[in-house]
């Protein structure tokens, strides 16, 4: 076909690579944003959950604990199912 | 009040001299008493994108030291009168002048003009932090590439931390074909990516070069360029006008191009 054609002959048959730019950019950002590294958030989830710990019973199969950054503002992220509530003054 | 604006990318490269000597222009031809500062000692340009490097005597170390008064240091363009530029020194470098010193020309130069804007030297060491010192908004200065945009980005998180609240994103040397051909992030994409507000989008032009290489500024040409036409707007926008972004696929041109639009339609791409 004629289209076909000229569609090999003005577009070159690579998928563009915008989109490549844009995931690196955004995994480069969200780095650069956060300045917390790796060892310094397994200090402070450790830290959380001690806390934590102290009043609750948390399921510790599905916790979930991260940092993650939209826009310009970074947010840390903690799912931390219960189990049950402990009864604080048997337990500090 | 006086407005003081600083222009500035992380980057070097991307256009903050281009965008300083334009916006300059086009806010003196709107009526307002504008002053540009070269705030990149050591490599000053602003002189020469605008034409003026011959009339360069005293600069602001000059004023500093106090071998001249500011009036002496400072050249008003002939050919728009509401535009004064201080000039850089260049046989220094960054270090020779202190963020206070920075602070107290600035001050000195308060009340009289309506606009100051400073050229930020590229990088974020000492040139950046004595050119952001005295601003109270900034133009981040950027073009859709990974590495300008990654260095836009720091230089923002650096204004915000410094307290300077207003600040404004310039997209510089678009290619609104590679865009379309999904070669290049899109104004939206850089927006998005960068999340603080749109004030100017300039398409990459020969015509750019053309006008440094003359020393005469895009905005004085009697029939604007696209990229004059931009800088244009931009510059009343930062006024507080509103503009309409200019729709570059609308200016698509060349011979090849347009057989390219006339078998495949817009739809193609």
């Amino acid at each position: 076909m004629i289209t076909e054609f000229f569609e090999h002959l003005f577009i070159s048959n690579n998928r563009g690579s915008r989109n490549d730019v844009k995931r690196r950019l955004k995994l480069v950002l969200a780095h650069d944003r956060s300045t917390l590294n790796a060892s310094t958030l397994e200090k402070m989830r450790k830290e959380i959950l001690i806390v934590v710990s102290k009043y609750v019973e948390l399921d510790t199969e599905s916790l979930e604990f991260s940092i993650r950054t939209d826009s310009r503002m970074t947010a840390l992220i903690a799912n931390l199912p219960i189990r049950r509530i402990l009864h604080s003054d048997e337990n500090i | 009040m006086t407005r003081v604006i600083v222009i500035t990318s992380g980057k070097g490269g991307v256009g903050k001299t281009t965008t300083t000597a334009n916006l300059g222009m086009s806010l003196a031809q709107l009526g307002y008493q504008t002053a540009l500062v070269d705030a990149d000692i050591g490599l000053r340009n602003l002189d020469l994108l605008l034409g003026l490097e011959n009339r360069v005597i005293y600069t602001a170390l000059e004023v500093l030291s106090g071998e001249c008064r500011l009036e002496q240091a400072l050249i008003r363009d002939k050919r728009q009168p509401g535009l004064l530029l201080l000039p850089a020194a260049q046989n220094r470098n960054k270090d020779s002048i202190t963020s206070d010193q920075m602070k107290y020309l600035i001050s000195l130069m308060e009340k009289q003009y309506d606009y100051i804007l400073i050229d930020c030297p590229a990088g974020i060491e000492t040139g950046f932090h004595n050119a952001i010192g005295p601003a109270s908004e900034a133009i981040v200065v950027t073009t859709p590439e990974i590495a300008a945009v990654r260095d836009a980005d720091r230089v923002i998180g650096l204004l915000e931390a410094n307290g300077i609240q207003k600040i404004n994103l310039l997209i510089n040397r678009l290619r609104p074909e590679m865009v379309k051909s999904n070669d290049m992030m899109s104004v939206s994409d850089v927006k998005e990516i960068l999340a603080i507000p749109l004030i100017g989008v300039i398409p990459e032009d020969e015509c750019v070069i053309i006008s440094t290489n003359r020393g005469e500024p895009l905005v004085l040409e009697k029939k604007l360029s696209l990229p004059g036409i931009a800088f244009e707007n931009t510059a009343y926008r930062l006024d507080g006008q509103h503009v309409d972004f200019i729709d570059f696929d609308s200016y698509s041109k060349g011979p090849l191009k347009r057989l390219r639009n006339f078998f495949l339609g817009s739809s193609i791409t």
